[in-house]
């Protein structure tokens, strides 16, 4: 008889504490234009990585005979100059758009974040790297990076294969020429979390500087990382395709994007839509990918979140 | 302030020779014969004179000081002899290009006026059209104003110039055929005609230019007049009875200008690079397609040179933004 119903505030205070994605999902859910971009970035991603194997269509095969053909349900998108199904090469383009995308922005955050950590947790290196970023913040990175693809092409490619060769060599250039951002907003944010108390706890029992890094400082600066990694492969696709754009990206019979509208241009009085959907293809991911960078920052701010 | 400017242009010199030095490095190392097109008929003592004629028989570090002594003591020079009629730069061996056989900046002198109406009509009609729509969106902020333009922003920094460029030649050149889709150099503006030709064909690339820069300056200016509506001393202006015209266009819109001028001043050599690949699309002979062929037929002295004068504005306009930033606001103080 004497049994009461728990309090309400008893209750909400027993009840497990929601786990801290759990509350970023939530304020990222209500962030309309970034769940829409997940969707149409899921869907472009599905799009090239599991089409192929739906669409069995090699996107290489020439077919002379049923060349310049319009859309029709044998070939969704077309054929081109020599017969290759537009469709399949679409798809075959998206993979290595977006291979490159993701390798180039891995690399960029890599180095980034250790630049940042490095120069905002050791004073003595401090200002010798930010010097190095000023630096490379004064070059002109797409004409060195056109000069870079160019004058290296022939011999990677000779060393590596023709694909991997220049996969790798466009991967390493955009990479290496896009790190400084990153480095500048993570060193700022390790500047700030030296000061704070936990850090000064930590280092009071001792933590030696590696674990201090790995355990302390690199999982609180990881909402500007996440953000940036996240801008950061909008920046690699569009680098990749204005490369290939102006000529000096993957070779002819490899497509990406970029390749496809460039081949695309010399067609532009008699077949627009060749243009058109290289094109559609690639603003549609870089929108999407920075309507989720929006919303992620919007979400990973605790400042914001849960008002 | 005066020895902040004359800290940072000290700074600045060894900053610009270690960039050349990087770029001639990066072209050094780079394999690849500069002779490799000619024909394999040529005896190989006059292949060895030919490469003596380019100057490719001496050692790297020769080549380099060669080059950095052309490019800040005879060609500064040579523009002094052309204003001032003298003569000190005569005799003096210029920076030639390997592919024209000329000295690369006569032909610099000869491209710079296309890129410039092009791009610079581009960047000044994109800032005309940024500020207005920045100021709007910030005083209406969350209205459908803010939301279409926060929209219309976000469109035109993710599709890139390459693709709104030929979308805009597929419907105004190919359908409508209101423009024309090739840029003529060789126009001459001499009376109303040909005027208005020269502005037909410069209506796509400028327009093209002018979203890209727009979109990003018009968040700059949005986010900088939101930071200070909600000041102090716009509450109280408005309390001493100033109208909202007065209050918004002189008190705010003043402040809020110091970062966007920064911002305006910093994206000047961006716009030279960014050109590059309208250029291409347009098919304007500026500087941006000179890089491109010289890349292509291997002129390095051009690349050299033409990468270095990129690189140069981008430290020069680097050092005005941030002495302007001084200027502008009392609040910062360099010393």
């Amino acid at each position: 008889m004497t049994e009461l119903a728990p309090a309400p505030a008893v209750e909400a205070a027993l009840r497990p504490p929601r786990s801290q994605w759990r509350d970023v999902w939530d304020q990222f859910r209500s962030h309309r234009g970034a769940l829409f971009g997940l969707l149409v970035f899921g869907s472009i991603v599905m799009f090239s990585v599991v089409g192929p194997y739906l669409w069995t269509v090699d996107p290489k095969f020439i077919a002379i005979r049923s060349r310049d053909l319009g859309m029709s349900w044998a070939h969704p998108f077309g054929t081109d100059q020599l017969g290759r199904d537009i469709f399949a090469r679409m798809m075959a383009g998206g993979r290595v758009s977006l291979a490159v995308g993701l390798t180039a922005m891995a690399l960029s955050i890599l180095l980034g974040t250790l630049i940042g950590v490095t120069a905002g947790f050791f004073r003595r290196l401090d200002g010798l790297l930010m010097r190095l970023t000023d630096l490379f913040l004064a070059l002109p990175l797409l004409p060195l990076l056109l000069v870079m693809v160019m004058l290296f092409r022939e011999s990677l490619a000779r060393q590596f294969g023709p694909e991997t060769g220049i996969f790798l060599l466009i991967v390493v250039a955009i990479g290496v020429t896009s790190w400084m951002q990153t480095a500048r907003i993570v060193r700022g944010e390790v500047l700030a979390l030296k000061e704070r108390e936990f850090v000064l706890a930590a280092r009071s029992i001792g933590t030696p500087p590696r674990r201090m890094i790995l355990r302390h400082i690199l999982p609180n600066v990881l909402s500007p990382i996440m953000v940036s990694a996240t801008l950061g492969i909008a920046t690699a696709i569009i680098t990749e395709s204005a490369l290939s754009f102006l000529g000096l990206g993957f070779p002819p019979d490899f497509p990406t994007w970029g390749r496809l509208l460039f081949d695309g241009v010399d067609y532009l009085q008699q077949f627009p839509e060749r243009v058109i959907w290289p094109g559609v293809y690639i603003s549609l991911t870089v929108l999407s990918v920075n309507f989720i960078g929006d919303g992620l920052r919007d979400a990973l701010d605790p400042r914001i979140r849960g008002r | 302030m005066l020895t902040y400017t004359l800290r940072r242009l000290l700074t600045a010199v060894p900053t610009l020779i270690f960039i050349s030095f990087v770029i001639f490095l990066l072209l050094e190392l780079a394999p690849g014969d500069p002779l490799a097109d000619q024909p394999l008929t040529i005896p190989a003592e006059v292949r060895e004179r030919m490469r003596t004629a380019m100057g490719l028989d001496e050692a790297a570090h020769v080549r380099y000081w060669k080059w950095l002594v052309q490019f800040v003591w005879v060609e500064p020079q040579v523009i002094l002899d052309r204003w001032l009629g003298t003569s000190m730069a005569e005799g003096e061996l210029r920076i030639l290009s390997w592919q024209f056989r000329a000295p690369v900046f006569d032909i610099i002198w000869q491209r710079i006026p296309q890129t410039l109406t092009v791009v610079g009509i581009a960047y000044v009609v994109g800032v005309m059209i940024a500020l207005p729509i920045g100021i709007v969106s910030a005083y209406r902020q969350y209205s459908w104003f803010d939301q279409i333009g926060t929209f219309v922003s976000m469109v035109g920094f993710s599709v890139p110039t390459f693709f709104t460029g030929v979308l805009l030649i597929v419907i105004f050149s190919v359908n409508l055929g209101w423009f024309p889709s090739i840029y003529d150099t060789t126009l001459r503006v001499t009376d109303w005609p040909s005027f208005v030709r020269q502005v037909s064909q410069m209506v796509m690339p400028v327009a093209v230019l002018a979203l890209y820069n727009a979109a990003q300056i018009s968040r700059f200016m949005r986010s900088s007049m939101l930071d200070n509506l909600n000041q102090d001393y716009v509450r109280t202006a408005r309390a001493k009875g100033m109208g909202e015209t007065t209050v918004v266009l002189v008190h705010v819109l003043r402040n809020s200008l110091i970062p966007v001028v920064t911002v305006i001043a910093l994206g000047v050599p961006t716009i030279f690079a960014g050109a590059i690949i309208t250029e291409q699309v347009f098919k304007v002979n500026g500087l941006g397609q000179l890089l491109i062929t010289a890349i292509q037929a291997n002129d390095l002295p051009m690349v050299q040179t033409l990468t270095f004068v990129f690189a140069v504005l981008i430290v020069t306009f680097n050092l005005i933004a941030d002495i302007l930033y001084g200027i502008l606001d009392p609040r910062i103080r360099y010393d």
